[in-house]
């Protein structure tokens, strides 16, 4: 079908800097014509014809301040760093484009809008870690998304800029796409390996670390879609050629440069918002339009559903940056500020996000894979009003008891929101309770 | 292990082909890699993966036919009933949720005439309720096959699916 | 690895760096609780049971994948790591039946006891507690899954150990469900493994189901009759019945595994075709009487045949279960009654080689180097169903990248490892395929072949796999299975292997069937004069005493045995069970005590002797067979059977032996190429021993009877070799030898040599049809 009512790679809004959204003024950006007309691709032929040290390329990367932007923000630099480079035998650059933190949507604009970007950064990455083929795994829902990578893959290929000997440097790269076919816990870097090996999206006990023991046991390095996808544009640096305080100079201490936020919810204007680093985040609010219908903000969750949500008077006094964040209680997470106005119903919500963790546990350990659906059975009582004051309780020593026991985070992820909505919003747990009515959204999803 | 006797020829020759690029991708020694490709295009072809269709699958990876079973039923893209020929799906997580996903549902729900996990007796659609497709800044939304639907309201879902008929 | 220093709960500990704390803390008898953990077993870390606290670490972490680190100070005890434990248990306990009353795992269970330790009392869990369906997958394993903890135990062993995976975990989250796929059977030949290795009462023995609780039984060490590795037991009874046979771990020999065969066999001994009470038959019907007068009758019968004729008319067979006690006295009895007509070797028909045999057909390499070969060469040889814990050793080294493994077999066996070179050929072939590679060896190592090997080759090449065994040298192994040794020309095949041996280093195994060892070492053979099995059964004799043995099942060529027992005179079998075929042509019956039943020495491959003992009194009458033979040997007036206990006879055997020095040596001790036996013209039947066909117990076993490794008889063959004949698949048809026939269903397998058929022994319907033969087809 090629109806209008298919959501276009327009639909969504993008302010201030350019560096993995390309400027809407930009006709097709996705195409290789167009990104190379607006700089693309400089940054590898520089890089290989000029024979540049990759340890100059790290350098860089750390002098610029950027942070993995997948949601633990581990410097990229410094993660590029401890690939054994120099160790014999096959290593893997891996790109994690699985995108499935709720609220988020920025990893999808970009393979849309910006392909050529991933794939350069993820080439210059193979070239800096040794590694000669690279994957990049998409969530089997964005078949979009992976129709338009395959298409740039392709010209890239065409026009010399992945496959053997490029730019006559003697490095080869080659780069493929790989479709998951539905699983939130494919996001986790080791379950996307697991996965990516053809088996169930199970995440690996750490350590050993991919670098050390990665896809097929070989070592491997593995970033989200925005990071790889801004190494060209911080290496350019606007035409300082590789000068790292440029990128870093957009952001704040400790956070450099500027970063996707998916804003959704209850806004005017939803959409993807490229901004500095450390921006207030009532600012940010602003250029979404403010909160929709002209309510009042109530509370936010800024970084995806797995970080702990805020009320309001915490987040108007936040900046949208690491340090501010967390001082306030929560964190940048993948950048998914969730908007939330004075209607919302906490427990409602809650309830929601638990059902999300209870379904996509993986089920291999323990604590998560039984503690997220007792988690959720409970706030879908105390929804519907048959719940008591000791539920109240038991999910706070339930979530602690999964928080920091399991074998990937996403037992953290399912305990957090528990926690932060109880230390917030406990009367309107306790109201549901004491009221026994029954919830005010009618939660979709069959139990 | 495999099943050396078997002579049905289950996938067409362009699925089989397809099957191959996506070995392509890989080193020789690890031809699981595409397992969950090969489902996929096995899945497209046939709307759904009988167990006799992810055993044929598992022969041509050359993996166990638990394993591939293993795989088919982790992720939740993989129909392992039979489906309708589109299978919608409607995101009720976060976003959309604070949006309204829930008219949607409801709509969706009362002009098909089914519930979740449910086909419609045609056998034309098959609605599904799903987590967070990435796809918020456009809550609420949908998918139907391969393609996002955003910023749905009852009218715009009537005339996808007229468009659909 | 260097060695470092660690603090587990205040004490300092020696550690390798590296290796996981729980494996520390078990060789310092600490405890740590856990579920998914096991030594033999890769690291899955998921049931988090073992979380201990580490100094330093934010979050308690789990002892069975934390690697320890010099100085590391680990507090398994903690508020921090208790706290963890307990979390994790009330976790498992949610969705966890509290049905531990009718459990059979209770009493046994790591979940119940660790519930006990960390468990609360009175669950807060509100909720519904999940049930999950469980399916019928096999005669050997119960199921009930909803106890299942997912602690992927049973799915790893089958991965990793066993080489098939069988038992998977479809599903996401807490539905996850561990099954087979399409709930299909669990076929492996060490199947039971998983029981041992479920730790709540998900997995249970089918056959043990509900029979006893685990505190009301009693163990008895012992050793398995069935394989050649001796394989440690525990027999465990209650009220003087046989109800489970479980592993015993010995590193050396079977680690802590067991096959299938040894843990169900025990089914035989409860079994209703017990053998109770000593029967003669009289004017052609059976009557039971007491042993006085069935020695009697025994002896007299004997003496008659004696006195009208001579002692050479006589013939002792024992099958290769006996002990080493008791092979003694079976061919001491016989040597006294004057006749050397002795033997046990019922699977084999090639003696040319006797007199420059070794002492006993063994190993040269140890059971633990199994798992360490750099080279394995198969020769006729499915070690999977001959002997599965060798082959699992194997399958490691395999699995761990250290083994290539080749093979010249008659049928491409369905093996749990994958073969670098493997050659299709049986019969002939197969002596002229083994040739072949002994010429390439030569020429890889310019050595100079005897010409009576280079005789035998044919035109194919085997460089690679003679490669494979020349870089091993005597990191490498070559295996003579049962095919070899059945073979018609077996003394060709293993001199062969003795030039192939000298010439690469390659240690040499001759796998024999059971406790053969011992009857080699107890001189149950023939020697010079006396008749060799084929010899006994093709010629004819006028008397026999069976010990154990059914010959027309136990011998590849059913076909000889039965006219030989039918024919004879007198026939005294000694024996557990009661057969309808037996009956036809026996003449008294005594009954001998069982397996478990009786005690007595097993020598293994390796030359290793280890004791049975008793673990439960015969049933009825039956008597162990060794106190048979002594007092027959009294009626029958021989000397030197004054024997009181059974030490007394292992007195005796060691005066002439001394078993604490024997060691496995299978070179020949001079060897020549003797001729190839003529082959006629028509289809060679490949006839091999179905792992549960080869001894009596076993056929008596009634769960491992109803297995998949134990299918009926039906003439498979190769489809190349189906397209020249007038038959096709799935047809009946009549497999003929001489006068002998069978009616069987013809299957087409591609895993067959070419020019073949294969046709189980070890049946009623194929006993006619004589052994290794020349075969033809028609349709019934
Ligand atoms: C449950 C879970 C889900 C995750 N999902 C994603 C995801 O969808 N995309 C992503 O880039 N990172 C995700 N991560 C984080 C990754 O594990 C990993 O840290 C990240 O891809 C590293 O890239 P970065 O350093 O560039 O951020 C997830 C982590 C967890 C625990
Ligand atoms: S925490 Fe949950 S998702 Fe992560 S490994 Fe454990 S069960 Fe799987
Ligand atoms: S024994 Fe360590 S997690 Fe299970």
């Amino acid at each position: 079908m090629n109806s209008e009512l298919i959501a276009s790679r327009y639909s969504s809004r993008r302010v201030a800097a350019n560096v993995c959204l390309p400027d809407p003024s930009i006709d097709k950006p996705w195409t290789l014509e167009s990104y190379r007309a607006n700089g693309g691709y400089q940054a590898l032929e520089k890089v290989l014809s000029g024979s540049i040290p990759h340890t100059d390329i790290i350098d860089t990367l750390k002098l610029s301040n950027i942070r993995g932007r997948g949601g633990a923000g581990f410097p990229v630099g410094v993660k590029w760093s401890f690939m054994p480079r120099a160790a014999d035998g096959q290593k893997y650059v891996v790109c994690n484009s699985d995108e499935g933190e709720p609220g988020t949507c920025k990893d999808r604009d970009i393979m849309r809008l910006n392909p050529h970007a991933l794939i350069e950064g993820m080439t210059l990455g193979g070239y800096v870690m040794g590694a000669t083929v690279g994957y990049n795994y998409i969530r089997g829902e964005f078949w979009e998304p992976y129709q338009s990578v395959e298409q740039a893959i392709k010209e890239a290929r065409e026009a010399g800029f992945l496959g053997k000997n490029l730019f006559g440097s003697g490095f080869d790269f080659d780069l493929h796409n790989y479709l998951g076919s539905g699983a939130y816990i494919c996001g986790e870097e080791t379950a996307l390996l697991n996965s990516l090996e053809g088996k169930k999206g199970e995440p690996r006990f750490k350590p050993p670390f991919p670098a050390a023991f990665g896809l097929y046991g070989k070592p491997t390095t593995i970033n989200n879609t925005e990071s790889f996808a801004s190494v060209p544009a911080i290496l350019r640096a606007n035409g300082d050629w590789m000068d790292g305080e440029w990128f870093k100079n957009l952001g704040v201490e400790n956070a450099g440069g500027v970063k996707v936020f998916s804003v959704t919810g209850h806004v005017e204007r939803p959409g993807n918002y490229e901004i500095n680093m450390g921006t207030p985040f009532s600012e940010l609010l602003k250029m979404a339009g403010g909160v929709w219908k002209g309510r009042k903000l109530k509370a936010v969750i800024p970084g995806g559903s797995s970080v702990p949500v805020m009320p309001a008077e915490n987040i108007l006094k936040s900046n949208m940056d690491y340090d501010s964040l967390q001082q306030n209680g929560s964190s940048v997470g993948a950048g998914s500020v969730i908007i939330m106005d004075e209607t919302t119903d906490m427990v409602a919500v809650l309830e929601r996000l638990s059902y999300f963790y209870h379904e996509e546990s993986c089920g291999q350990c323990t604590p998560c894979r039984e503690g997220t659906g007792w988690l959720y059975r409970i706030l879908k009582r105390i929804n519907s009003g048959r719940g008591t004051m000791e539920d109240l309780d038991t999910l706070l020593d339930v979530a602690n008891r999964i928080e920091g026991r399991t074998i990937c985070a996403l037992g953290d992820a399912a305990a957090w929101p528990v926690q932060s909505f109880l230390k917030h919003y406990r009367h309107e747990f306790e109201a549901k309770i004491n009221a026994g009515i029954t919830h005010s959204y009618p939660t979709a999803n069959a139990a | 292990m495999s099943n050396p006797n078997r002579t049905e020829k289950m996938l067409s020759d362009f699925s089989l082909s397809e099957i191959e690029r996506e070995l392509s991708k890989f080193p020789a020694d690890r031809r699981q890699s595409a397992l969950m490709a090969a489902l996929r295009i096995a899945q497209d072809e046939h709307l759904w993966l009988s167990p006799e269709l992810i055993e044929y699958v598992a022969d041509i990876i050359q993996v166990p036919a638990v394993r591939a079973f293993e795989v088919a039923s982790f992720y939740s893209m993989y129909e392992l009933s039979p489906v309708g020929r589109h299978k919608i799906s409607v995101c009720t997580n976060i976003s959309c949720m604070l949006r309204g996903c829930d008219k949607v549902v409801g709509h969706l729900k009362n002009k098909l005439k089914i519930d979740f996990n449910e086909t419609t007796k045609d056998g034309k659609y098959t609605l599904k309720e799903v987590e967070c497709l990435a796809a918020c800044a456009g809550a609420p939304m949908m998918q139907i096959d391969h393609d996002y639907y955003e910023e749905l309201t009852p009218e715009k879902i009537d005339l996808i699916l007229e468009e659909l008929k | 690895m260097s060695s470092i220093k660690i603090e587990v709960d205040g004490r300092e500990l020696e550690a390798q760096a590296g290796e996981m704390l729980i494996c520390v803390t078990d060789r310092n008898d600490i405890y740590i609780p856990r579920f998914c953990y096991h030594d033999k077993l890769s690291v899955a870390a998921n049931c988090r049971m073992c979380l201990v606290e580490v100094e330093r670490a934010p979050k308690p972490l789990p002892a069975c994948a934390t690697p320890v680190m010099d100085g590391m100070k680990v507090y398994t005890r903690s508020e921090l790591a208790i706290e963890a434990q307990k979390g994790t248990m009330e976790f498992l306990l949610i969705n966890h039946p509290l049905d531990c009353p009718v459990c059979d795992q209770g009493g046994e269970c790591p979940l119940q006891d660790q519930a006990l330790g960390y468990g609360k009392d009175d669950s807060r869990f509100e909720e519904q507690k999940r049930s999950v369906p469980s399916n019928d997958i096999g005669p050997l394993i119960a199921t009930e899954m909803t106890r299942c903890i997912h602690c992927t135990r049973c799915v790893r062993f089958g991965e990793e150990v066993a080489g098939v995976m069988e038992m998977g975990a479809p599903g996401r989250g807490e539905n996850v469900k561990i099954s087979t796929f399409l709930n299909r059977s669990i076929d492996s030949e060490v199947s039971g493994n998983i029981i041992d290795l479920c730790p709540v009462g998900a997995l249970t023995s089918k056959p043990f189901r509900f029979s006893a609780r685990s505190w009301e039984l009693r163990n008895h060490n012992s050793i398995s009759p069935h394989d050649c590795l001796g394989t440690n037991i525990s027999i465990q009874t209650l009220r003087n019945e046989v109800e489970r046979v479980l592993p015993v771990e010995n590193s050396d020999i079977n680690e802590c595994w067991l096959a299938d065969r040894d843990r169900f066999s025990y089914e035989a001994v409860n079994c209703e075709r017990r053998l109770t009470h000593p029967m003669i038959r009289e004017k052609g019907k059976w009557k039971e009487v007491d042993w006085e007068t069935a020695l009697a009758f025994a002896a007299g019968g004997l003496t008659t045949v004696i006195e009208s004729g001579s002692a050479a008319d006589v013939g002792g067979l024992a099958a290769s279960t006996c002990t080493l006690e008791e092979f003694y006295l079976l061919q001491k009895l016989m040597r006294g009654l004057g006749s050397c007509n002795v033997d046990h070797r019922l699977q084999q028909s090639d003696f040319r080689d006797d007199a420059v045999a070794p002492s006993f057909p063994g190993s040269e390499a140890a059971i633990a180097d199994y798992s360490n070969f750099a080279s394995v060469m198969l020769v006729g040889s499915n070690i999977r169903k001959e002997q599965p814990l060798l082959s699992l050793r194997i399958r490691e080294g395999w699995a761990a990248g250290k083994t290539q493994i080749s093979a010249i077999n008659p049928v491409q066996y369905d093996l749990n490892f994958e073969l670098t070179n493997c050659e299709l050929a049986a019969g002939p072939n197969l002596v002229s395929r083994f040739a072949s590679l002994a010429r390439a060896i030569a020429s890889e190592t310019s050595k100079s072949l005897p010409e009576g090997i280079s005789k035998l080759a044919d035109a194919s090449n085997l460089d690679a796999a003679a490669r494979q065994m020349l870089e091993a040298a005597d990191n490498g192994a070559l295996i003579l299975g049962a095919a070899s040794q059945q073979h018609a020309d077996a003394s060709l095949i293993k001199a062969i292997a003795h030039w192939i041996g000298d010439a690469t280093g390659n240690r040499i195994a001759v796998l024999a069937p059971a406790n053969s060892a011992a009857g080699w070492i107890a001189n149950c053979l023939p020697g010079s004069e006396g008749k060799n099995v084929t010899q006994m059964l093709s010629e004819g004799l006028r008397a026999f005493i069976l010990l154990g043995t059914e010959p027309e099942l136990d011998s590849i060529d059913g076909k000889s045995a039965l006219t030989a027992m039918e024919n004879a005179e007198f026939v005294v079998q000694i024996s557990s069970f009661t057969s309808e075929s037996v009956n036809a042509y026996a003449d008294v019956l005594l009954p001998m005590a069982a397996f478990a039943e009786a005690a007595g020495t097993f020598i293994n491959c390796e030359g290793r002797d280890q004791t049975s003992k008793v673990a439960v009194s015969p049933k009825g009458e039956a008597r162990p067979a060794w106190k048979i033979l002594r007092v027959m040997g009294n009626f029958l007036d021989l000397n030197g059977f004054e024997h009181i206990t059974l030490d007394d006879v292992m007195e005796e055997i060691s005066a002439s032996v001394n078993l604490g020095s024997i060691s496995a040596s299978s070179r020949l001790k001079d060897w020549k190429i003797g001729n190839r036996t003529p082959s006629e013209k028509g289809l060679f039947r490949i006839a091999d021993m179905p792992m549960y066909r080869g001894d009596v117990t076993l056929r008596h076993a009634s769960a491992l009877q109803a297995t998949a490794d134990n299918p009926a008889p039906c003439a498979l063959i190769n489809p190349k070799t189906i397209e020249s004949l007038s038959v096709k698949d799935g047809d009946n048809v009549i497999v003929k030898n001489g006068s002998g026939s069978a009616a069987l269903t013809l299957k087409v397998d591609s895993a067959i040599a070419p020019d073949c058929v294969h046709i189980s022994a070890g049946f009623p319907e194929t006993i006619r049809l004589g052994g290794h033969v020349m075969v033809t087809l028609e349709k019934a």
